[in-house]
């Protein structure tokens, strides 16, 4: 008997948006504050888990299409990369640069490419933690 | 530069023997090996008369500047003699197996190949100046040896012989090697003639008598000394010409030949004169006695060549005693080096020859065993005159060269007992007594070994070929040196001038400044009635009686258990002791179980790290800068405690998982308490992701045998864990109390916003300051996560099908 998930499926809908922005405020806030790309990806990958147990992995899947193992490697990359901008300034590896803006909307903002950093580990996080549900999940 | 080359010559040669094979298969391809040997017999003979003179001839190749290692050739009349010997008999030996070998049945080029490294080997082992070089040769020797004794690969004996022969010479080279780099140590050189210079400093070493024994080791090993002659029995295995060339003109004299090389070195030692003397006579003894046990005509004579190289070897150590004597070029000690070179050249000529006609006998009567055969001496009357010519110059009869060098063998050994040092006094007089019983027996297995042979009834119609004469090309080589036992014998001063005296030189270089102080005239009669002469007719005469009776006491040998012998030994030291015990010995701990090897390497730690505490006195308390200790902290360890005991005591194990959760939470808290929010957060997160992952393994044990059981109490894991446990505790609790460098973390502090523009120091350290790590972090991370897909998704039988 398939049962009727109504309520779970309703709430996981309003909550999961509510978890994925909590998420990308704590990646952002994460220079200044608590959090950072690591606890940002960790919680953006439950907020994709309360989908997939309020409904399958198949129609998840279907949701949001996203091969894990592309944004592991993006991530890998974008950190890589990140990393060795410096060098073709002739720095040493891992020099990170950062200067403070007056952006339209946000007013003065600092851009550091130390968030750019951060953003590959998010990737990494997201990309592996789904990988590794994902996967013992389909498996029979 | 080319008198270096010359060593490589024949390995150089080698590497065109299986293109002769294969390409030019209608000609034996002996022949076109033999002419390496004569080309070499040829070149060292132009040595010959600078030599003599008593002048040495020195080339040099570097091969590691910067060891100080080269590829020395240096001739003088010890290694010019091993030269010649090498490359003669050696063309002898070519020319002997090209009609021993078949051209059609045997694998020529491996064989080919084997005995010219054995060639280059050896000559590099005689010439080398530089030990490092010396030992490579030598061990070079070694595994053509193997290689050679293993020939017939498909046959057990071969196989059995080849590997006894490797372990025994292999070991003693090891020894050498050893004994070769304390005497480079000694003398800061690698040159054997610069630490001959300096032999009077190295003396006084303490290393001195460890490099010693260990380069006697070496060279008892390789020339077959007691108690390691046991390989060379075995080693008859091999074809005959190997035996006749390796097993008892050459490569066994590369230890007597070491012993010599090494004596101006070592001889001042007392340790050296017994043990050289000592060991020598022995071997000698022994390996003549049982020799008369063999049946097989190989077996007689690897026992013959054991005891002859004893006797060599107790000439030498004989030699060294001239070291001790004033004035030894006056004294009879000066006989024993040159009796020593004369008869290595003797036995080189006598041994081989009667290798050679075993062969024969062997090739054309299809067996070796004593006992089927006899009566050959009218089908086979030149083989007969070889043996008997060789036989009795083994025995020590005249007009043979054996006469001459056992005449002088016993006047070395009479010399001992005018020696003083040493307690040579008191036991001096037992080496001539010994060595004359061993000639007594040495004259008995001479002529076992040809008389039993050739005359008698014998049953010829039974042997498993019909017995004819050997082919003239086989012939050839024992006849040559048949020819030469007897010429040796008439005209020995000629050797002694051109090759025995300058050989004389290299081993007692202190005592004679050229070849022509050495005063020594061999002769077969002194004109006078000597000590020696009384003693041969007492050798010949005990001798006859004994062969005569020797049916009647052969017996004796049965007597002897062969439970204790040392082949046993060897059997059980190599298949008992290595294979069965220290076999069974690793079995015991290393059983596979990953619990066993975790208790060993925890326990292992723990005890290291708490004796070092203690050892070092380095464990200190100190509670200066400890901060007080609140109540909600207690309360948390407490839950911390009883949620750690849950887990360990835990029946089943979704209590110990609900009760890792329960640990993982509160350390969480611990972290909210100790104002590490970062850690607090993702505590928290990865805690909730591995307790679903721990219930997720849970949920798919197997149904079969998961029964819920509480973990048995092991007293030794017990221990190992509080072991590790108070390991861990002392170390932390005596780094903290002995902070001896301030933190960095002011700097961090100072520099967070001006630096690197950020607010949360922990962030900024794990992007910025040391983003290094993290970048590598987030690799493990990734690798984590394929490996969990790729063994999930990857499912290979076990021929690589995906199943």
């Amino acid at each position: 008997m398939k049962t009727n998930d109504v309520i779970i499926q309703f709430t996981a809908k309003l909550v999961f948006f509510m978890i994925f922005f909590y998420a990308v405020h704590i990646f952002f806030a994460g220079h200044y504050t608590p959090g950072g790309g690591f606890v940002g990806g960790l919680v953006t990958a439950s907020a994709i888990v309360l989908l997939i147990v309020a409904f399958d992995l198949k129609t998840v899947q279907t949701i949001l299409p996203i091969n894990y193992i592309y944004m592991v490697a993006s991530g890998l990359i974008l950190a890589l990369g990140t990393a060795a901008i410096s060098m073709f300034a002739g720095k040493p590896f891992f020099t990170h640069y950062f200067d403070y803006y007056n952006l339209p909307i946000l007013g003065k903002t600092s851009l550091h490419t130390a968030a750019l950093f951060d953003l590959g580990v998010y990737l990494v996080v997201v990309g592996v933690t789904m990988t590794i549900i994902q996967t013992i999940g389909e498996d029979e | 530069m080319f008198q270096v080359l010359c060593i490589f010559i024949p390995l150089l040669a080698a590497l065109f023997m299986p293109f002769f094979f294969k390409k030019i298969s209608s000609i034996h391809t002996g022949w076109f090996v033999l002419v390496v040997p004569i080309f070499l017999v040829i070149y060292y003979a132009m040595f010959v008369p600078t030599i003599s003179k008593g002048d040495s001839v020195i080339a040099q190749l570097d091969w590691i500047p910067s060891l100080g290692i080269s590829f020395v050739s240096y001739l003088d009349g010890l290694s010019l003699l091993f030269s010649i010997l090498i490359s003669g008999i050696g063309a002898l030996v070519v020319l002997y197996s090209i009609f021993y070998l078949d051209r059609t049945k045997e694998q020529l080029h491996n064989f080919y190949i084997y005995l010219l490294m054995f060639m280059c080997a050896m000559l590099g082992v005689v010439q080398s100046d530089n030990m490092m070089t010396l030992y490579l040769f030598w061990e070079l020797t070694s595994i053509s040896s193997f290689l050679l004794i293993g020939y017939w690969n498909n046959r057990d004996k071969s196989r059995f012989g080849a590997l006894k022969s490797m372990m025994i010479t292999v070991a003693g080279g090891m020894m050498m090697l050893g004994g070769f780099v304390l005497l480079s140590i000694m003398g800061d050189t690698f040159s054997i003639r610069e630490l001959i210079g300096q032999a009077a400093e190295i003396a006084t070493n303490d290393l001195f008598a460890v490099a010693l024994i260990l380069i006697l080791l070496g060279a008892f090993t390789k020339s077959a000394q007691f108690p390691f002659y046991i390989w060379l029995p075995d080693a008859m295995e091999a074809p005959t010409p190997v035996s006749a060339y390796l097993h008892s003109a050459t490569m066994v004299k590369a230890g007597i030949y070491l012993v010599a090389r090494f004596t101006p070195i070592f001889a001042s030692s007392e340790i050296w004169i017994w043990l050289v003397t000592g060991i020598g006579l022995l071997t000698l003894t022994w390996g003549s006695f049982f020799a008369l046990k063999q049946t097989d005509l190989k077996g007689i004579l690897a026992f013959s060549t054991v005891s002859q190289l004893g006797l060599i070897m107790s000439l030498l150590g004989v030699g060294a005693i001239a070291f001790h004597v004033d004035g030894a070029q006056d004294t009879i000690f000066k006989y024993a080096a040159f009796a020593a070179i004369f008869h290595l050249i003797n036995h080189a000529t006598f041994k081989g020859s009667l290798f050679m006609i075993a062969g024969i006998v062997d090739h054309e009567t299809g067996t070796r065993d004593i006992r089927k055969l006899g009566g050959l001496m009218s089908i086979m009357p030149v083989s007969f005159t070889v043996a008997l010519i060789g036989s009795f110059s083994m025995a020590g009869l005249p007009p043979f060269n054996g006469f001459l060098s056992k005449e002088m063998f016993l006047t070395a050994m009479l010399s001992i007992t005018e020696f003083e040092l040493f307690n040579f006094t008191t036991w001096g007089i037992l080496f001539p007594i010994i060595a004359w019983i061993a000639s007594v027996f040495t004259f008995i297995y001479s002529f076992y070994f040809v008389f039993k042979t050739f005359t008698g009834k014998g049953q010829v119609d039974r042997l498993p070929h019909k017995p004819h004469e050997a082919p003239v090309g086989m012939l050839i080589s024992p006849v040559i040196l048949a020819a030469l036992v007897v010429v040796l014998f008439f005209i020995p001063n000629v050797v002694a001038d051109s090759f025995i005296k300058p050989a004389v030189m290299a081993i007692q270089p202190f005592l004679y400044s050229s070849p022509g102080q050495i005063d020594i005239h061999v002769a077969a009669w002194h004109g006078h009635i000597t000590t020696e002469l009384l003693m041969t007719i007492g050798i010949i005469a005990l001798g006859l009686i004994l062969f005569l009776t020797l049916s009647k006491w052969q017996k004796v040998y049965n007597l002897f258990p062969s439970k204790l012998t040392l082949n046993n030994l060897y059997d059980f030291i190599i298949y008992e002791l290595f294979d069965r015990w220290v076999g069974g010995f690793s079995g015991l701990y290393m059983t596979g179980s990953i619990r066993r090897y975790l208790s060993y390497m925890l326990g292992a730690i723990s005890i290291s790290v708490i004796a070092t505490l203690f050892i070092q006195d380095a464990f200190k308390v100190t509670l200066v800068g400890a901060t007080p200790i609140r109540v909600y902290q207690i309360i948390l360890i407490i839950v911390l405690v009883i949620g750690t005991i849950a887990t360990v005591f835990a029946k089943s194990r979704i209590t110990s998982i609900v009760s890792l959760g329960l640990v993982g939470y509160t350390v969480s808290l611990f972290f909210v308490m100790f104002n590490a929010p970062d850690l607090a957060l993702t505590q928290l997160v990865i805690e909730t992701i591995s307790v679903a992952l721990f219930l997720l393994a849970f949920y798919h044990l197997p149904k079969y045998k998961k029964e819920e059981e509480r973990t048995r109490f092991r007293f030794g894991r017990a221990f190992v864990s509080i072991a590790v446990g108070a390991m861990v505790t002392l170390v932390a609790l005596s780094a903290h109390s002995q902070k001896l460098i301030g933190s960095i973390s002011e700097y961090y502090k100072e520099t967070v916003y001006s630096l690197a523009g950020g607010g949360n120091i922990v962030n900024v350290i794990l992007v910025d300051y040391r983003g290094f790590d993290t970048l590598f972090e987030i690799a493990v991370l990734s690798i984590a996560g394929i490996a969990i897909f790729g063994m999930i998704k990857l499912r290979l039988s076990r021929k690589g099908e995906k199943l």
